[in-house]
């Protein structure tokens, strides 16, 4: 019907399928983010590193390349190895801390600014739904900035130096993909956590950087005064560490952590305690998150 | 049929306080108004038939659909413009509509063509480009009605859909409630503690009290008694002769002081035949007025109640 004839009519058409319905909010906070000159920059800015890793590895394979550049005997000096890809990791996990504090506040703290949760959730639309939906943007953004990028430089590795070194060292892929994800969903959760609570976005951006450092630096006065090594406890990035290391290397471990994630050598924290602290973090973030996305906000 | 909306004995506690309190009645109206003051739970009311908040005991049904089983159908079908400024900051008018219409499950073509029609609909063509955050306060009251029935809905929840408008805005406002229940398309429920609202909206009344239901009433039926409800003031030596004229034709009368009479007239007779039988008898009519205000004093006795209950 034309807009000219301005009248109500009831709608008859056919409707969406219910379970993919919480991709309409990525779609939409994709085109919001896209409208910040700076988030679109920063997020091209994160593809510079896997660039340089990509030629880097493209280099060492490419005997010419070296002879060409006349370091003949670079290929000696910086080895493809589970340092290498941990390193990876570890600086894009870091860039993408900051993509989150940028983009992570901006998610639910306008939604209840503006009391807009009651039009999401009196639709047939569910809490979970929208929590899975404001996740996703989050979920995406970091994916295609760590674990994709990740395991396209595995697969060139694994490509020119044949299947033999895949197979052999499989478990680095695996470790970048769980590594990446564990990472992701601590980020993301803790990023919408805040976002619902604190409704000034610059405020919650600030907070998200004050969980990791601040309550780092805590954890590192309490093992001072303590004398002890639980106060790593209190550590995000070491604990993310410790798992990093059990998730690339197992039995076999040859180095403490990557750069941003390294636990000090013989502070290492039992594997079950880092992974409880982290679920502990998590069913935190899932509580406070339950306790805002609401219709109607209850005043008892 | 289903009834619009049936509530079966519904509470609804906030920690140990009783805002709903065994809620029973059946509304089948095409345009209900839920009246009430301040803090009667009305908003609450609404707020559980969307699912926010849950039941602590009873249910309630939305066109025989449980909202304790069924919540997501129940709200596939109701259309919300809710009390408070809502709305998603910075974006634009349509762009806003369309993002709620593809959530209730428009496809994307649909939903941005139904944003369109809906802002024109509802005024607001001209800025629906425009951001959201500078839309006056009237025009935001008419973008949650443009949100509201986008998608189509079968039934509209109004709260306080004339908060804080001007005179023009609420007649504005009104004249499109009165539009779309007219359409016939849809039912609504419109809750509001203006009676004025209520009684130019709507057909049925539900009156809440301290979360009872302090009256139900069929407005239109209230409306069709009240026009055979007649007070006649009248100058003449023969007021006995015309009484019991009236009383031929089937009328009840009352006849008071200084030539003052009520009437109840019975169906099919006209108020010209009122005044042929005052002629033949030389009786002078000097007023003749139909009851009037009859939500208010429902709703004045309502308040008096003091159980909250009539």
């Amino acid at each position: 019907m034309a807009v000219y004839k301005k009248t109500y009519r009831p709608y008859e058409g056919g409707l969406t399928a219910p379970l993919t319905r919480f991709l309409v909010i990525p779609r939409y906070a994709f085109e919001e983010l896209h409208r910040s000159r700076f988030l679109t920059f920063f997020f091209l800015a994160t593809y510079i590193y896997p660039l340089i890793c990509a030629l880097i590895i493209y280099v060492q394979h490419n005997a010419s390349a070296l002879s060409l550049l006349g370091v003949q005997g670079a290929n000696r000096l910086i080895s493809i190895n589970v340092v290498f890809f941990m390193g990876f990791l570890g600086w894009q996990s870091m860039l993408a801390l900051f993509l989150a504090a940028f983009a992570g506040p901006g998610q639910i703290s306008p939604d209840l600014a503006n009391n807009a949760l009651s039009l999401y959730l009196a639709r047939p639309f569910s809490r979970l739904e929208y929590v899975l939906g404001k996740i996703s943007v989050l979920v995406i953004l970091l994916s295609l900035m760590t674990w994709i990028p990740g395991l396209l430089l595995f697969s060139l590795q694994g490509y020119l130096e044949g299947w033999d070194w895949m197979t052999a060292n499989a478990r680095l892929a695996s470790g970048i993909f769980l590594g990446a994800w564990v990472w992701i969903i601590v980020l993301s959760l803790l990023a919408l956590a805040l976002s619902a609570w604190v409704k000034w976005k610059p405020a919650a951006g600030a907070l998200m950087f004050g969980v990791f450092f601040v309550a780092a630096g805590f954890g590192a006065t309490v093992n001072a005064v303590q004398r002890t090594k639980w106060g790593h406890l209190l550590n995000i990035s070491n604990l993310i560490g410790s798992v990093w290391v059990e998730l690339f290397q197992g039995a076999n471990k040859t180095t403490s952590g990557t750069v941003f994630f390294r636990v000090p050598e013989g502070q290492e924290l039992p594997l079950w305690c880092c992974c409880s602290a982290l679920a502990a973090l998590c069913a935190v973030c899932l509580y406070m998150l339950a306790r805002k996305i609401r219709g109607a906000e209850v005043v008892r | 049929m289903d009834p619009v909306i049936e509530l079966d004995g519904l509470e609804v506690r906030f920690g140990t306080r009783a805002i709903l309190k065994k809620l029973k009645a059946s509304l089948d109206g095409r345009a209900i108004g839920l009246l009430g003051p301040n803090g009667a739970g009305k908003s609450t009311l609404l707020n559980t038939l969307l699912g926010f908040h849950k039941p602590g005991a009873g249910t309630a049904r939305v066109f025989g659909r449980d909202i304790r089983t069924q919540a997501r159908e129940v709200r596939s079908l109701i259309g919300y413009m809710p009390e408070n400024d809502a709305f998603i900051a910075g974006m634009s008018g349509v762009h806003f509509v369309r993002l709620m219409a593809e959530l209730a499950g428009l496809p994307r073509a649909d939903a941005l063509e139904r944003a369109h029609e809906a802002f024109f609909y509802v005024g607001l063509g001209e800025v629906r480009y425009r951001t959201l955050g500078t839309y006056s306060l009237g025009m935001k009251q008419s973008a949650k009605l443009a949100q509201a029935i986008a998608h189509g809905p079968k039934l509209l929840f109004l709260d306080e859909p004339t908060n804080g408008l001007d005179p023009p805005a609420r007649a504005r406002m009104i004249q499109l409630i009165q539009e779309i229940r007219d359409r016939g398309d849809l039912h609504l429920i419109l809750s509001s503690h203006l009676l004025r609202d209520v009684e130019e909206c709507c057909d049925q009344v539900l009156i809440l009290k301290d979360g009872n239901i302090a009256a139900f009433c069929n407005l239109e039926e209230e409306r069709r008694l009240n026009r055979r409800f007649l007070e006649i003031e009248t100058r003449g030596e023969a007021n006995g002769c015309f009484v019991e004229a009236m009383e031929k034709l089937g009328c009840e009368t009352a006849a008071g002081a200084q030539g003052r009479i009520k009437l109840i007239m019975p169906d099919g007779l006209e108020v010209r035949r009122l005044y042929e039988i005052a002629a033949e008898q030389n009786v002078q009519i000097r007023r003749l007025h139909h009851k009037r205000d009859s939500l208010e004093d429902i709703f004045l006795k309502a308040m008096e109640a003091t159980n909250g209950r009539l």
